[in-house]
């Protein structure tokens, strides 16, 4: 347990430490939002209905720019290897990655999200749903792109790969993130089935994505 | 099933029956077409609905190739048989073209129909992801040049996308059902009459036939390409 700990913790601590982490993600989810009206057209009423949506495609999109720090560094400088041959199986590792992941990233983009909806007009009913859904979705987010980024830590070009294997494993958690960012139909219940279903899709994701993402790494370190 | 694992034994076996099978899938394919066009036309779709005959068989291909696929991914795994990874693999491209088959011509009787090329209706959508798991696929074993490691990642990518699919289904319906709840697919009465279902059968056995063809022909030449890609690295260790 205190190795998952250490493990965690290295890569937070790399991520704030190197710069361009935390930072490039929350720039890149400010530039989405803002160039979003620009070409919607600043209609307020069209934002509003819009927003959660738009916050939601943001929020994808960021976390997509994000993903190859969760191994390539430690593919190419050979620390994987000496991961994978250490104490912790290479599941556990994988899994503490991607928390790593969810920490660095997904995590501050979800908080930021709330905060960035003020600049599109999102209502205020939908504030607290939003911020909910996303801190639940992007704890699948950070998961299903782990899967992606083990699959294409090897390759030299595998950016486009990399959007094209993971965008079918995003639409279950957008379309529920989305339906359970809506303020006007979340009524008085704040647990709609859409934000319970987003919970049982990230408890998922944490169980079964590391096994994928372990064995794909692992054909990598053969 | 190690009988089959023998990739010789195989190619003999495959030899025999890909001949037989193409002649049987061709005339099926002949009774099938010629059904479509002797069967009625649709009282509210009009000729439109002959599109059907050729639409919806590579909607169930699309579907069930990438079951085989993701069987065979299993199989690669669980019991290690050698044929199995190389099955998964050349019955990707035969699957992304009849998903890509399903999606033409769904889109080709949409126009008339609907107004639209495109609509983002719960099937469509799902059908439209799978077809993005298709080109994943296949874009993986195009990427890695080392066929083993190739291999091991591409069965981790088919078996994601197998759990993915009935979450996708799940949701989509959901989604769609959120958003416009009178859906365009009205249901079509409690039966489709005979003469219109008798040449749809024909169409999806046909179909099916093809593919085992198809797929049959595409391993064998898979087989051979390994044979040969091992000789020439003899022949350079020999050198």
């Amino acid at each position: 347990m205190s190795l998952i700990w250490s493990l965690i913790r290295r890569d937070l601590t790399l991520s704030l430490r190197q710069g361009g982490g935390v930072g490039t993600a929350l720039g890149f989810f400010l530039t989405v939002v803002v160039l979003l009206p620009i070409g919607l057209g600043p209609d307020q009423a069209l934002l509003m209905r819009l927003a959660p949506g738009l916050l939601w495609i943001a929020l994808l999109l960021s976390v997509l720019l994000s993903a190859d720090r969760i191994f390539q560094q430690d593919y190419e400088d050979g620390s994987l290897d000496i991961m994978a041959m250490g104490p912790v199986p290479l599941e556990i590792v994988a899994l503490a990655k991607a928390i790593a992941h969810w920490l660095s990233t997904s995590l501050p983009l979800a908080i930021a999200a709330p905060a960035l909806g003020f600049l599109i007009n999102l209502e205020p009913a939908a504030i607290l749903p939003v911020f909910l859904a996303m801190v639940l979705g992007s704890v699948s987010l950070s998961m299903l792109v782990s899967i992606g980024a083990a699959v294409t830590v090897g390759l030299r070009r595998g950016g486009l790969l990399l959007s094209v294997l993971v965008l079918p494993l995003y639409v279950p958690v957008m379309i529920f993130g989305v339906s359970a960012s809506q303020g006007a139909t979340a009524g008085p219940d704040i647990a709609t089935p859409s934000l319970l279903i987003l919970g049982a899709l990230a408890l998922a994701s944490l169980v079964l994505s590391p096994l994928a993402a372990a064995a794909a790494l692992r054909s990598y370190l053969k | 099933m190690h009988y089959l694992a023998n990739p010789t034994r195989f190619t003999a076996i495959a030899n025999r029956i890909i001949p037989v099978s193409w002649v049987i899938t061709l005339a099926l394919l002949a009774i099938g077409l010629y059904g479509a066009f002797a069967a009625p036309a649709d009282y509210q779709q009009g000729e439109t609905v002959r599109i059907m005959y050729v639409h919806v068989p590579a909607a169930w291909l699309a579907l069930m190739v990438y079951s085989i696929m993701a069987l065979a991914s299993a199989v690669a795994i669980i019991f290690r048989h050698p044929l199995a990874d190389v099955a998964a693999k050349v019955a990707a491209p035969i699957g992304a073209v009849f998903c890509f088959l399903a999606l033409a011509t769904g889109s080709l009787w949409g126009k008339p129909m609907w107004g639209a090329w495109w609509v983002w209706d719960a099937r469509l959508t799902s059908m439209f992801v799978l077809f993005l798991l298709y080109i994943g696929y296949i874009a993986i074993w195009q990427a890695i040049d080392e066929p083993h490691r190739a291999a091991m990642v591409a069965r981790v990518v088919a078996l994601v996308g197998a759990i993915n699919i009935p979450i996708v289904k799940f949701s989509v319906d959901w989604w769609n059902s959120l958003h416009q709840p009178a859906s365009v697919f009205r249901a079509d009465g409690p039966a489709i009459a005979w003469p219109m279902l008798w040449p749809l059968l024909v169409m999806g056995v046909a179909y099916t036939l093809l593919f085992l063809t198809l797929h049959l022909t595409a391993i064998r030449g898979e087989i051979a390409a390994r044979r040969i890609r091992a000789i020439r690295i003899a022949e350079i260790g020999q050198h």
